[in-house]
């Protein structure tokens, strides 16, 4: 058994997942391929949002994904790290704007 | 970034029989990947045979003057392998009488061998209409002798294909070594202002992307897109196509996968990418190639590599095309590299 959570080597076995079930592992499989396919959006920009997220949910196998698949769709490395500002700014707005709760409470509960 | 090859360095990866041992070893000895045999055979393409001859891809010679840290030739200005004018004669001999209807000159720098201009004005006599000369682009600029190879080339209408493995700087020089992206970006202004690459023109300009990394490249259509219009707006170029084209685990390529520990993910992808598709096209299906000394090979990687043609017939002197379109192929596991996504040949995608 491994001692460490995460194995760069496990994300080629993400396939292997249908092997214990087989019918929703290829659902994902067939939806995510499609989401990634060249539509509204290029395939170019869905790969640079999908690095911003995969940030945001701290995903290394994602990472390592979004970080190849932009190399192989040209992005630069400034693309790569303005997106990674992006969703590091929605992660860190997405606490701050909590502050305003805090204020709501902090007065509410202040004579 | 290398400033010698292989050879010169006495690296082990210099024997073809180590990268070759290297191919088989490892992942596809304990069958944790499947052999480029075993993977073909399952689609019904073993053995890989020759479709109808349709290009003489020949090697003038090793030497360049530059030391692409990809390249699978490892060309540079040590390699003294240079293509001498009798095996040019014997080549010639063979186009006169080949089914072959194009001529893809390649290197090292093709430019570079002292006979090349000759070359192309005698084959251009035994009836070559169709020439391909693989051009780094930065020979163009390497010295006044090389001035004037856009109007030679224009001359012959020799359909140049040039390396540009990005369109900014930082790659293109990682990749390629410091000056070669401006001085690239000044060659090909230079073919532009001869009439080369702009619409319309029949002197064809098409351009080769390969990645700077140890992935493989993405969409082609998607990559020219890109390729066009920044060129055009930075440095105003024109070009007609641009070929993506994979890395091949081989030679200086290959010491770079080992080197940073990135040589299992690639072959992985490369396996996963596999494509039934693109076995049908190949390019050795439909080219010979031709090294520096007149031996035959599949294609210009397994020239790199050391392997011959599987033929009774394996040199241009004793050249016969009915034998030898009866070979089976060689395939060892860089052949991977061929088949991946939408495959990759010497123009290109082919599926």
């Amino acid at each position: 058994m491994q001692k460490t959570y995460y194995d760069p080597a496990d994300l080629r076995k993400f396939g292997n997942i249908t092997e214990w079930n087989e019918e929703l592992g290829n659902k994902f499989f067939e939806y995510y391929g499609k989401v990634f396919e060249e539509g509204n959006l290029s395939s170019r920009e869905k790969s640079l949002i999908a690095l911003a997220v995969s940030h945001v949910v701290q995903c290394p196998y994602c990472i390592d994904a979004y970080t190849k698949s932009g190399l192989q769709k040209g992005v630069t490395k400034e693309e790569m790290m303005e997106a990674v500002h992006v969703g590091a700014a929605i992660k860190s707005g997405a606490t701050l704007v909590h502050g305003v709760q805090m204020m709501n409470k902090y007065d509410k509960l202040s004579m | 970034m290398a400033t010698k090859s292989l050879l010169a360095r006495k690296d082990d990866l210099a024997n073809t029989e180590k990268q070759l041992e290297f191919l088989s070893d490892g992942i596809f000895a304990n069958g944790e990947l499947p052999t480029f045999k075993d993977k073909i055979a399952k689609t019904g393409h073993f053995p890989l045979k020759p479709k109808k001859l349709e290009i003489l891809q020949i090697n003038v010679g090793y030497m360049c003057n530059q030391v692409c840290s990809h390249c699978h030739v490892d060309a540079g200005p040590d390699r003294k392998e240079i293509m001498t004018r009798d095996t040019m004669k014997q080549c010639l001999e063979v186009i006169r009488k080949t089914g072959a209807h194009t001529l893809d000159l390649t290197g090292g720098a093709p430019e570079m061998n002292p006979d090349f201009k000759w070359f192309v004005e005698e084959a251009s006599k035994a009836g070559i209409k169709d020439f391909i000369v693989r051009s780094n682009l930065t020979i163009i600029r390497a010295n006044k002798k090389y001035y004037d190879l856009p109007e030679f080339f224009k001359k012959y209408n020799v359909h140049v294909i040039s390396s540009m493995p990005y369109y900014k700087r930082e790659k293109t020089d990682k990749q390629r070594g410091d000056g070669v992206f401006d001085k690239s970006i000044k060659a090909l202004q230079m073919l532009n202002e001869v009439g080369y690459g702009v619409e319309g023109s029949s002197l064809r300009l098409d351009l080769v992307y390969n990645p700077s990394g140890a992935y493989l490249p993405g969409d082609q259509a998607a990559l020219e897109h890109d390729f066009k219009i920044a060129l055009k707006e930075d440095f105003n170029i024109d070009f007609h196509n641009l070929f993506a084209i994979t890395n091949l685990p081989v030679s200086r390529f290959l010491e770079y996968l080992i080197a940073s520990d990135n040589y299992e993910d690639y072959m992985y992808a490369l396996v996963e990418a596999y494509n039934p598709m693109a076995v049908e096209n190949v390019m050795c299906t439909n080219t010979l190639s031709i090294s520096w000394d007149g031996w035959l090979y599949d294609c210009d990687f397994n020239q790199m590599l050391g392997l011959k043609v599987a033929s009774k017939v394996k040199h241009i002197s004793e050249y016969n095309e009915d034998l030898l379109q009866n070979r089976n192929i060689i395939i060892s596991q860089h052949c991977y590299g061929c088949t991946a996504g939408a495959g990759s040949s010497c123009q290109g995608t082919v599926a």
